[in-house]
C-alpha cells in the first residue's frame, strides 16, 4: 500500500490541472505584474482574471479581492488592519479561532484594545446570545471563523452577519477551511471581510486572499510599492494566484468525500469501543472526522499510523510545543484526558474507499495495542474532568 | 520534531510491557490530565552476593511515543541490576540510551525513572512493615 494522506485540512496535493495552469508563469510569462511592458501585462492580465473568478466564487465584486500570502496574512490584515484603522476599541472573537486570529487579538490587547473571546457549546458552535450581549458601542469588529480547522464544525455565519449588520459592526470570517466546500455569498451573508487561501483547495502554498467589502477601510500591514490598492505591498505572486484560481475551478468531489467521511465515522463508531466524535455530527465540513480514543494518547496513535504509512493529525499536547491539548476541544468541554487522545482525519478528493478500509483495519490494531499498554481505567476519567 | 530509530523501535516493539500479579513494588506517576501516566511493577530477589536485585520488571504507559519508548528502555536497563544500581539511573541515562529525544519531550515524558523510584520506595515500605 502506498502512503495514505488523511491530513487535507493541513495541506492538499496540488491538482495536476492547477500545476499545468501555473507552469507558464515560471519560465515563459515570468514578468512582474506591476510592469507595463509585454511581460508585465501578460502577468497582470492573469492576476486580474484570477481576481474575477475568485470574486465570483464569493459573489463579490472583482475589486473587493486583495491577494496575500495566505490565511495567516489575510487574518492579520483583517483583524489588525481594522484595529489600526480605528485606533482603539473592542473586538469580539471566539475561543476556537485559529492561532493567527487568537494571537493577533492577544497582541492587540497589549496595545490597548479590548477583546471578548466567545464560548462555544459542547458541539463546538459559538454562543450567539453571548455575541449579542457582547456587542457594545465601542465594538469595532467581530471575527468568527466559518468552519473550524480541527473539528470542521460550521458556524452560523449568516446569522452572525445579520446581527453584525443590524448592530453596525464589521464582521470578518476566516473561511480557509470552508472555501469551496461550503457556499459563501458575501452579499447574502452580510460579510465585510473574508479570509480564503489556496493550499487547502489543491492549490499551491503561499497564495491567499482577503475579501474587503467596498467602503471598508483598513490600514495595511506592509508598506512598499503600493500593490493591491496599497493594502498589500510586495511583488505579486503571479504563479501562485493563477494556481489559486484554477484550484477554485476544478471538481472538488464534495459529495464523494462526504460519503467517505460518513463511512469512516460509522465504521469507527461500530468497530472501536470507547470513542467519541468531537464536534457537531452534521454541521461539519464534508471532509472532517475528529475522534477521541479513550485510554490512549493521540501522538502515539499518530506515530503508529505513520509507521503504517497513514498520515493524520492530533489535538494532543504532545504534538505541539505548548504541551497544552487542543484549545478547540478544551473550549468545547471535552475532558482534557480525552482531548489528549484526539485524532483528526481530513479527507480529500483523491482518497479511495480502499484507503479508508486499510486505515480502519490498522487503526483497530493500533488502538488495541496502545490500550493493552495503557494503565488508564474508567475511574481515571471520573476523577479528571 | 524527529525521533531516533531507536526510539521508534522501542515504541513499536516495547519490551517488558504488561502487569504483574505477585509484584513486590508498584509505582504510579503522572496524570491523565497531563497526558502521561506510568506504572512500573517490580519483583525483587537476591543475587549470589546476597544483594537485592530487580529480578523482573513490567510497565504500563499512557503517553506519547517518547513516554512509551523511555518506559521500555528503562525496564531493560534495570532488569537484573541491584536496587542500588537501578536507583542511580537518571533521566539523562535513559535519553542517552535512546539516542536522544526532542528537548521538549525530556521533562514531561521521561517519567519512567520517577515511576521506578516510586516502585522501589513501595517495596522498601512494605519490607519495613513486614
Amino acid at each position: 500500500m502506498k502512503r495514505i494522506y488523511l491530513d487535507h485540512s493541513a495541506a492538499t496535493p496540488v491538482d495536476k490541472e492547477v500545476l499545468k495552469a501555473m507552469n507558464p508563469y515560471f519560465k515563459k510569462d515570468y514578468g512582474n505584474a506591476s510592469s507595463i511592458h509585454y511581460f508585465g501585462r501578460t502577468a497582470g492580465t492573469a492576476v486580474e482574471q484570477a481576481r474575477k473568478i475568485i470574486a465570483g466564487k464569493l459573489n463579490a465584486e472583482t475589486d473587493e479581492i486583495i491577494f496575500t500570502s495566505g490565511g495567516t496574512e489575510s487574518n492579520n490584515l483583517a483583524v489588525k488592519g481594522i484595529a489600526f484603522e480605528k485606533k482603539k476599541g473592542h473586538i469580539i472573537t471566539s475561543k476556537i479561532e485559529h492561532d493567527c486570529v487568537l494571537n493577533a487579538c492577544k497582541w492587540l490587547e497589549t496595545q490597548g484594545f479590548e477583546v471578548t473571546y466567545l464560548d462555544v457549546d459542547k458541539e463546538g458552535i459559538v454562543n450567539i446570545e453571548q455575541l449579542k450581549k457582547s456587542i457594545k458601542n465601542s465594538t469595532i469588529l467581530v471575527s468568527i471563523m466559518h468552519a473550524n480547522n480541527e473539528t470542521g464544525v460550521i458556524q452560523p455565519i449568516e446569522e452572525i452577519g445579520k446581527i453584525c449588520r443590524e448592530r453596525e459592526v464589521l464582521f470578518h470570517t476566516d473561511a480557509c477551511q470552508s472555501f469551496t466546500k461550503e457556499n459563501i455569498d458575501v452579499k447574502k451573508m452580510n460579510l465585510d471581510l473574508v479570509t480564503i487561501n489556496s493550499h487547502k483547495i489543491y492549490g499551491p502554498k503561499g497564495a491567499g486572499a482577503l475579501f474587503i467589502r467596498r467602503g471598508v477601510t483598513l490600514t495595511p500591514l506592509l508598506h512598499g510599492g503600493g500593490q493591491e490598492k496599497k493594502l498589500r505591498s510586495g511583488t505579486i505572486n503571479v504563479s501562485g494566484i493563477v494556481g489559486f484560481r484554477k484550484a477554485v475551478e476544478i471538481n472538488h468531489k464534495l459529495d464523494y468525500i462526504k460519503k467517505l467521511r460518513d463511512y469512516l465515522i460509522n465504521r469507527i463508531e461500530k468497530e472501536i469501543p470507547n470513542v467519541r466524535l468531537n464536534g457537531h455530527r452534521t454541521k461539519r465540513l464534508c471532509n472532517n472526522v475528529n475522534f477521541s480514543f479513550k485510554f490512549v494518547e493521540g501522538e502515539s496513535i499518530l506515530m503508529m499510523l505513520d509507521k503504517e504509512k497513514i498520515s493524520v493529525s492530533t489535538g494532543s499536547a504532545c504534538s505541539s510545543d505548548s504541551l497544552e491539548p487542543s484549545h478547540v476541544l478544551v473550549s468545547m468541554g471535552v475532558p482534557i484526558a480525552l482531548a489528549h487522545g484526539s485524532i483528526r482525519f481530513s479527507l480529500g478528493k483523491d482518497n479511495t474507499k480502499e484507503e479508508i478500509d486499510y486505515t480502519i483495519d490498522k487503526l483497530k490494531i493500533i488502538i488495541k495495542k496502545l490500550r493493552d499498554l495503557s494503565p488508564l481505567k474508567e475511574e481515571d476519567y471520573a476523577v479528571h474532568r | 520534531m524527529q525521533y531516533t530509530d531507536k526510539v521508534m523501535k522501542e515504541f513499536t516493539k516495547p519490551k517488558n510491557q504488561g502487569e504483574m500479579e505477585d509484584y513486590d513494588g508498584l509505582g504510579r506517576v503522572g496524570s491523565a490530565v497531563c497526558g502521561d501516566v506510568m506504572e512500573i511493577y517490580i519483583k525483587i530477589s537476591k543475587n549470589k552476593e546476597g544483594k537485592e536485585i530487580i529480578k523482573d520488571i513490567k510497565f504500563k504507559t499512557f503517553g506519547c511515543t517518547s513516554a512509551i519508548a523511555s518506559s521500555s528502555m528503562l525496564t531493560q536497563m534495570v532488569k537484573g541490576k541491584t536496587i542500588e544500581e537501578a536507583e542511580k539511573i537518571t533521566k539523562q541515562n535513559v535519553v542517552d540510551e535512546l539516542g536522544g529525544l526532542p528537548p521538549i519531550k525530556i521533562h514531561c515524558s521521561v517519567l519512567a525513572t520517577d515511576a521506578l523510584k516510586s516502585a522501589i520506595d513501595d517495596y522498601k515500605k512494605k519490607k519495613k512493615l513486614n
